[in-house]
């Protein structure tokens, strides 16, 4: 069965499945939403207008039973950045689609009544069915009721109340095999989905196959790969302590954002830090080691119980942690992990969301280290639209336009994650050049800066910063369209065997012969194809600085300040 | 000379998280990794400071030296 683009027109409610044009052939996940995107989405649009489209694609290898392969991206013009935009997720998504061979789901138009709907999904094609007993519910009861309507095998996207509302910090929720949510987190794509009036999207692949070209040489490609994930130290640790393993590390390095980006330490780390969460889990018998999808050898993911053994939430990353605690200076895990959860069913971008809320503390709509108060606005204003909870659902950005703060740490608009970009310098580049806004996934120089995976830097220095990120930024783009796991990228950044096996195991796939320099040449054509879709929209190369606090306040404990010229930046695009 | 060692991830099993120790003039950062029975391997990054050090580094009275073995995330 060929892959087919599947369509849907939510103006007249229409659906078509349609051949694959030529020239996306090549291209899924990342690669794909974005060169859909750049093809079909007018750059001035509104993002919440009919104008705008929301894509879906699989990566390249979604579907086949190689390990890590089960990311999903999702892309749009972005309603928090106004740039193009790509965001990926484990959970069970993209299996589905490519088994049932769906290579995109473009959505497009916009109702033109107030009425709510949902998407099924077969192999057949697409239903659209009016949706109502869902409207206002959170992720969790909607993952539930679409699980009893289909069954439980049934591949879930939805958004909660934050996406209904168009909030730009929204998000899309991906079930994943325990029915529990990952997110296609950043930029605001849960509002999009609000936008077109589509609650949930249920996905059934019957029994749907991906086909390989060559099985032998696939399974032969994936062992290797595998191997190369398995035998990594880092994909252990990541198992053992998951990604909250950064905690202490970003800490000692004194880049660890800490009160709204004022300093780069925080006292609280160790009762914050993956090791603590390790021990709790492990004492109140949760699970320290979970996959968000099928197929994952690394298991960063975890299974965090409350203090009575009663599941809370799972899949708490770092940058979550970190958002919640240092930024907002609360050094309480079950704190953080109640809040966690709440922003899981609510369908709101945690990264941003906590950045929002340490903006709001600096300008005194609540106190640091308030998680009570904290609780209660997601609770209480976010989840049912009250004017707070709009400010601060609308963006670390939006907050502090509305209350007059000038320490805000957005980069297009959207939030800075947890690596500060004065005592780490390199990822400094990555959130100025992304196509997409601040994003240390798009090019994670803290490998090599901080953590000495695939090289050494030093982070203080501003020596190869732009080359470093400029490179991981071409791969990145390259391995979000294959649907693997970014974190494959520390084993391919020291273990000779295993990028090669990953592009055998392309070209096992589809049956063609792609060589390391056409991988390369498809990152950096990613990359061109996004940051023409911005300058479009009307970005410039003046978009691409951070805000004007790095340069002028210094970070203890190094008291440094972001030191990059204009010009040093823009040299990131000599490519 | 009185140099604080902290420890991290499974560094820490059987061993501590922090402690002061007491260590000769001249001590060098690989010579406490071997001291503390951990595999020179197993090391991913070493901190004086908050600054990344390597093996031969001489550690001064007063120090902060902290190890961790490869980790990663993100």
């Amino acid at each position: 069965m060929a892959d087919k683009i599947f369509r849907v027109n939510m103006t007249d409610l229409s659906t078509s499945i349609e051949e694959v044009p030529e020239n996306w052939a090549g291209h899924g996940g990342r690669g794909l939403t974005s060169n859909i995107v750049a093809a079909e989405v007018p750059p001035t649009c509104h993002a919440l207008g009919p104008k705008n489209k929301l894509i879906f694609a699989p990566g390249l290898l979604s579907g086949t039973p190689a390990s890590n392969s089960g990311r999903i991206s999702a892309g749009a013009k972005s309603p928090l950045t106004g740039t193009i935009k790509e965001s990926n997720s484990g959970g069970t998504s993209a299996q589905r689609l490519a088994k049932m061979g769906c290579k995109a789901l473009i959505i497009e138009g916009q109702p033109q009544d107030d009425s709510w709907y949902s998407l099924s999904l077969t192999p057949e094609g697409v239903t659209i069915t009016k949706e109502e007993e869902l409207i206002g519910k959170g992720n969790f009861a909607v993952i539930e009721a679409v699980e009893k309507r289909f069954t439980d095998k049934i591949g879930v996207l939805s958004i909660g109340q934050a996406g209904e509302m168009q909030m730009s910090g929204a998000n899309i929720s991906v079930k994943d095999p325990d029915s529990h949510i990952r997110s296609l987190g950043r930029g605001g794509l849960g509002a999009v989905m609000g936008s077109k009036k589509i609650k949930f999207i249920a996905l059934d692949a019957q029994d749907g196959k991906v086909e390989i070209a060559d099985t032998e040489a696939f399974k032969a490609a994936n062992k290797v790969f595998t191997k190369a994930l398995v035998d990594h130290p880092v994909s252990q640790g990541l198992g053992q302590y998951g990604t909250a393993v950064l905690v202490n590390i970003i800490n000692e390095a004194g880049g660890l954002p800490t009160k709204n980006f004022t300093t780069g330490q925080f006292e609280g780390h160790e009762q914050i830090s993956g090791e603590t969460m390790h021990d709790l889990i492990v004492e109140r018998g949760g699970k320290p080691k979970h996959g968000c999808h099928a197929g994952c050898v690394i298991q960063c993911s975890q299974v965090f119980n409350d203090a009575k053994g009663k599941y809370k939430t799972s899949g708490i990353e770092y940058e979550s942690i970190w958002g919640m605690g240092a930024d907002c200076t609360i050094d309480d895990l079950d704190k953080i992990a109640e809040m966690d959860s709440i922003m899981d069913d609510i369908g709101i971008d945690t990264i941003e969301t906590a950045v929002a809320f340490g903006v709001a503390m600096e300008a005194g709509v609540l106190n640091f280290g308030d998680a009570d108060e904290m609780t209660r606005i997601l609770k209480e204003e976010i989840a049912t639209g009250t004017p707070l909870g709009r400010i601060i659902g609308n963006g670390a950005g939006n907050v502090g336009r509305t209350y007059g703060v000038t320490r805000v740490p957005v980069v297009k608009n959207q939030a800075i994650p947890a690596y500060d970009p004065r005592s780490i310098k390199g990822i400094g580049i990555t959130y100025a050049t992304s196509t997409q806004g601040a994003d240390h996934t798009m090019g994670y120089t803290i490998a090599t800066e901080i953590l000495g995976v695939g090289g050494t830097a030093d982070p203080l220095s501003k020596e190869g910063m732009v080359e470093l990120s400029r490179n991981l930024q071409i791969a990145t783009a390259a391995i979000d369209s294959t649907g693997m796991c970014v974190f494959i990228a520390f084993a391919a950044l020291d273990d000779a065997t295993c990028l090669p096996a990953l592009i055998d195991l392309l070209n096992a796939r589809f049956g063609i012969s792609l060589t390391a320099d056409d991988v390369s040449n498809l990152g950096m054509s990613i990359l061109k194809t996004e940051r023409a879709f911005n300058e479009a929209a009307g970005f410039t190369n003046l978009d691409d600085r951070l805000p004007e606090f790095f340069s002028e306040e210094p970070v203890a404990p190094h008291n440094v300040v972001w030191d990059f010229t204009g010009e040093e930046i823009d040299s990131f695009w000599n490519f | 000379m009185l140099v604080t060692v902290k420890l991290f991830a499974f560094f820490r099993e059987g061993r501590f998280i922090k402690e002061d120790r007491e260590l000769p003039e001249g001590t060098t950062a690989g010579q406490v990794v071997d001291d503390l029975q951990i595999d020179r391997e197993e090391v991913g990054v070493m901190m004086l400071n908050s600054r990344h050090c390597q093996f031969d580094r001489i550690l001064q009275d007063g120090d902060a030296y902290a190890i961790f073995p490869v980790i990663g995330g993100g």
